[in-house]
């Protein structure tokens, strides 16, 4: 048994999810019991899905258990069959039914139905998210693409156009929506036609196109590679394994997609704005920056590439948390004269950064989260990602244009680090402290807000400023963020005003509030006490105000 | 002032209603999800589940950001070796509870919660915590309870949770003055309203259950009398009537009409003189209606269509229909205790559909076909039925959110005025 709180990876029927929901046209029985449906709101609400998963659960109960789960599956089956009309089904089992010993597989194909029926399984003990994603896609395609054509028309016939497939993307991929895009554009360039992009918008028909094409794009290992071998050795369909994240990597990738398609490669055109920004003077002081880099190991060992060459960062630390990709994060870990962090566990993460003090931390929700505790900035390069890493705006990693979006996001917490430093090197400047108060209300005015702990004690930032402050002693060249401090540090005063009116009884209900509608309230109900003419705030007209503004 | 107008007592019994039995596919969450509001209620408590990667993912999915405060919770999770008896269950289990204890020596109470993995493989987590109980005495107390979803669906969690710790329950004294127990995980502020109104009104001895502390869980006994703060605690209750306390049928207490209902029943097992209770309960009366004043006028008339969720549905129904105008068109539940709901039953316009159980599809149907105003459900369907042009509540606030009592009435109903605000508001 492993102690968990936090998992990078869902189980691998999640990954089967994320393949059925990228698809058109497909549909997932999945044996489940009740309260697995949990993950649909992984699509509807991380990815914003305006459509539910195409997923059916059998949602057993305890009552079910000692009859007659197997008939429940069959029927669950059929009902799908007749209400979403898929082309191609997928049938599996969660682990709690892996456990119950039902044959999906068995019981599915005892229907006879008109459709293929592609079995899953999913060993849930032992195996993980990425994993259960791979290997569905690869039995969709092994199911799916005829097998071995016999001869391909010919290709090098001067008329013909190259094609390529695009594999990999998935539903709720991190930036896979808008990598596909970039890529697909980069091509276009290229003057070599997509022939499909899987699974992401495929239908299963699109999946039996895929021997068509020239060759086949891996965009995303963790998902596409075990397809790929196997149309690499069933149709002799070589495969691009270049990861186009950076502007290096895009160029290899450009050079070994235009060898592969035999089309010259300076029709890509460069249009990132990353070598300039990178060597422009404002970016000098990124120099050095000591980085830790943790994700999938796809978008870690990118990461780690784009951090030392196109920043000029120093790379202290690399891993991954999945394992099947551990030789990829190795190998990339020995040019940087690093041991790998290969785990799952994220207390070891944890315990890695803050032995390592970075200035900058590239990671996962996660490694937000930890950067945000140890006081670090931090840029998401990896999924788990959570909402707002599924933006609106157009924001790829891939390509040039990908280039661009990672200059702007990874540089983009240092320079609000900076910031943050100056203020917090400011704030107990007797001029700016909170104890002060307002410089403008004159020397008799009151201090308001009593000294917060964690800003008070030296920080774990202290130890990794102390470099920092020193890079930046020259500090105005920023005078705006000295500035910055003088603007804030009036408005507190107000609120403080009429306390004498609160009655301690009234102020230790507001302190129940959540600080975060603390303020709002305590407005609130002194404007309501101003307006009623009432002197002492009580208990009652705290709860008086909060009926009379309610809305 | 508005003269009080109280339900009847027991002149209610209704006309048992029909009510339509569905199984199918149902999209609720299991009994896990309690965990995620009782271990901030129960502040030295720590939840242990024993599960699968699936049990971790769906908490962490349901917890968000908390997950990353230090939360009092966790997932040992069952692997191959556990599986395959290359090694004891049961010393691997030990083996993570003692890791656990040494890393987190403030834990005073440990929930040992089972799920579908170790309810199907058949792990005996009651005998676990009965040895662990003896081996971490004197430091830790162990208990266990399933919050499997072949066994729970989602608020009943926290029902399941709660029965446990009945047993455990010391003895009031034979003889011993009768002691009124709120039952049910409130939200501080909320149960601080209550403990006031009480105390107000006379009540002596009130005491809450759970309490916020795992060394200060009230006592219960004949004199108990105990009334429901949620409504879907029935196994609970029976543990509680078990032990020779005593139910106090009421409405469950959201708007000015339930909380006014629910108190007077304890005020009346109590004796209180009825004149002294409008007095006191006056004020919170008074605010609590003009707080969803405003809300009324947005909602009177809309219609409003409850998938299962918490069990919470039919209180709320009835809070919507009573005291603000809506039109209860199906009301779903996931599970009906008769007994406990049959108040709020009683209430409910005649025409409004009570469904029990889900067919999610075939829900979603007649969802379709009665297009109503407003949707409350789950977040798998939130957006896809915005998507198709339907207004939708998500029903999970409501389990998190202070709703109870007199003075979050205007919040409660606000929780379902605001989509349909929402909606007006939009010019996109």
């Amino acid at each position: 048994m492993q102690l968990t709180v936090w998992t990078y990876e869902g189980p691998p029927h999640v990954g089967a999810m994320r393949i059925a929901t990228a698809m058109e046209g497909v549909h997932y029985v999945l044996h489940a019991p009740q309260g697995d449906t949990y993950a649909d709101l992984l699509f509807t609400m991380i990815e914003r899905r305006g459509k539910r998963p195409p997923v059916t659960y059998t949602t057993f109960q305890a009552r079910d258990l000692g009859k007659d789960t197997a008939a429940l599956f069959q029927t669950a089956v059929r009902e799908a069959i007749d209400r979403f009309a898929p082309q191609a089904l997928l049938v599996g089992a969660s682990c709690t039914a892996e456990l119950i010993q039902d044959d999906p597989a068995g019981l599915a194909s005892a229907l006879r139905l008109p459709i293929p029926v592609i079995a899953l399984e999913l060993p849930s003990y032992q195996r993980k998210e990425n994993w259960g994603a791979a290997e569905t896609f690869y039995q969709l395609v092994r199911a799916l693409c005829p097998s071995a054509k016999a001869e391909a028309e010919p290709r090098k016939d001067g008329q013909h156009t190259p094609s390529a497939n695009i594999l990999g993307p998935t539903a709720l991929g991190f930036r896979h929506r808008d990598d596909v895009v970039e890529i697909t554009r980069l091509l276009g360039t290229l003057g070599i036609a997509v022939n499909v992009v899987a699974p992401l918008g495929a239908t299963p028909a699109d999946l039996a196109r895929i021997p068509d094409a020239d060759f086949n794009i891996s965009l995303y290992p963790e998902i596409a590679d075990t397809a790929c071998r196997w149309l690499e050795r069933t149709h002799g369909q070589k495969t691009v394994r270049t990861v186009p994240i950076g502007y290096g990597a895009t160029r290899d990738f450009i050079a070994e997609v235009a060898a592969l398609a035999g089309v010259d490669p300076t029709a890509a055109l460069d249009t990132s704005r990353l070598p300039w920004w990178s060597r422009s003077v404002d970016s000098t002081y990124l120099t050095g920056k000591r980085v830790f880099i943790f994700g999938d190991a796809t978008h870690a060992v990118a990461a780690a590439r784009i951090a030392r060459d196109e920043f000029g960062f120093e790379v202290i630390g690399l891993g991954c948390y999945n394992r099947e990709f551990a030789r990829e994060i190795r190998t990339a870990a020995q040019l940087y004269g690093l041991e790998p962090l290969i785990t799952d566990d994220y207390l070891e993460v944890e315990d890695a950064i803050a032995k390592l003090q970075p200035e900058l931390v590239l990671g996962t929700q996660m490694e937000r989260h930890i950067a945000k505790r140890l006081r670090i900035p931090c840029a998401v390069i990896s999924a788990p990602v959570h909402v707002q890493d599924f933006p609106a705006r157009y924001s790829p990693q891939m390509g040039f244009e990908g280039a661009n979006v990672l200059f702007d996001t990874w540089v983009h917490p240092l320079v609000m680090g900076l910031e943050e430093h100056l203020l917090t090197m400011f704030r107990d400047d007797f001029e700016f402290s909170d104890h002060a108060g307002a410089s403008h209300l004159g020397h008799g005015a009151a201090p308001i807000f009593p000294r917060e702990p964690q800003e008070a004690a030296p920080t774990p930032s202290a130890n990794g400023g102390g470099e920092a402050t020193a890079g930046v002693a020259p500090a105005p060249l920023h005078p705006l963020a000295e500035g910055a401090e003088l603007s804030p540090a009036p408005a507190p005063a107000e609120p403080g005003k009429d306390q004498e009116g609160w009655s301690a009884e009234a102020e230790r209900e507001l302190l129940k509030i959540p600080f975060f509608v603390r303020g709002k309230a305590r407005r609130n109900t002194e404007r309501y006490a101003t307006e009623h003419g009432i002197a002492a705030i009580t208990l009652d007209t705290l709860y008086d105000a909060k009926a009379h503004y309610a809305r | 002032m508005t003269a009080l107008t109280l339900p009847a007592s027991s002149d209610c019994a209704p006309a048992p209603r029909a009510v339509l039995r569905e199984r199918g596919q149902r999209e609720v969450f299991c009994g896990l999800t309690g965990i995620i509001w009782l271990h901030r209620k129960v502040q030295d408590a720590f939840f242990l589940v024993v599960g699968s990667r699936t049990c971790a993912h769906l908490l962490q999915s349901a917890a968000g950001v908390m997950v990353f405060a230090e939360p009092r919770f966790g997932t040992a999770i069952i692997e191959e070796r556990d599986l395959a008896g290359m090694v004891d269950c049961n010393a691997e289990l030990d083996r993570v509870v003692d890791r656990l204890l040494a890393r987190r020596p403030d834990i005073k109470l440990l929930f040992l919660v089972g799920s579908c993995p170790s309810e199907v493989i058949k792990l005996d987590l009651s005998r676990a915590a009965q040895r662990l109980s003896v081996k971490h005495s004197g430091t830790t107390r162990v208990l266990n309870y399933s919050g499997s979803g072949i066994e729970t669906t989602f608020t009943e969690g926290e029902d399941a949770c709660l029965a446990a710790l009945v047993p455990e329950l010391a003895a009031t004294a034979p003889g011993a003055a009768p002691e009124l127990m709120i039952v049910g995980a409130l939200p501080d502020v909320v149960e601080d309203q209550f403990l006031r109104l009480f105390a107000q009104l006379g009540i002596p001895r009130v005491h809450s259950f759970p309490a916020r502390r795992a060394g200060a869980m009230p006592p219960v006994g004949p004199n108990t009398r105990f009334l429901l703060a949620q409504p879907f605690l029935g196994e609970t209750a029976r543990a509680l009537e078990d032990r020779g306390a005593v139910r106090l049928d009421a409405l469950f207490p959201f708007g000015a009409e339930g909380t006014t209902a629910w108190l007077h029943a304890a005020a009346v097992a109590f004796g209180i003189d009825e004149m002294h209770f409008r007095a006191v309960i006056a004020p919170g009366r008074e605010r609590a209606k003009r707080a969803i004043a405003h809300a009324r006028e947005q909602l009177g008339g809309k219609s409003i269509f409850f998938l299962p969720d918490s069990q919470l549905e039919l209180p709320l129904a009835r809070f919507l229909a009573q005291e603000l105008g809506m039109v209860p068109l199906e009301v779903g539940t996931p599970y009906l205790h008769r007994a406990h709901m049959a108040r709020e039953l009683a209430l409910l316009p005649a025409e409004t559909v009570i469904s029990e159980g889900q067919d999610v599809d075939r829900q979603l149907d007649r969802v379709r076909a009665a297009r109503p105003d407003l949707t409350v459900c789950g977040l798998g369907l939130a957006n896809p039925l915005e998507a198709e042009g339907l207004t939708t509540k998500w029903a999970i606030e409501l389990v998190f959110s202070p709703i109870h009592g007199f003075d979050q009435a205007g919040d409660l109903a606000d929780l379902f005025a605001r989509p349909l605000r929402r909606r007006d508001v939009l010019k996109v």
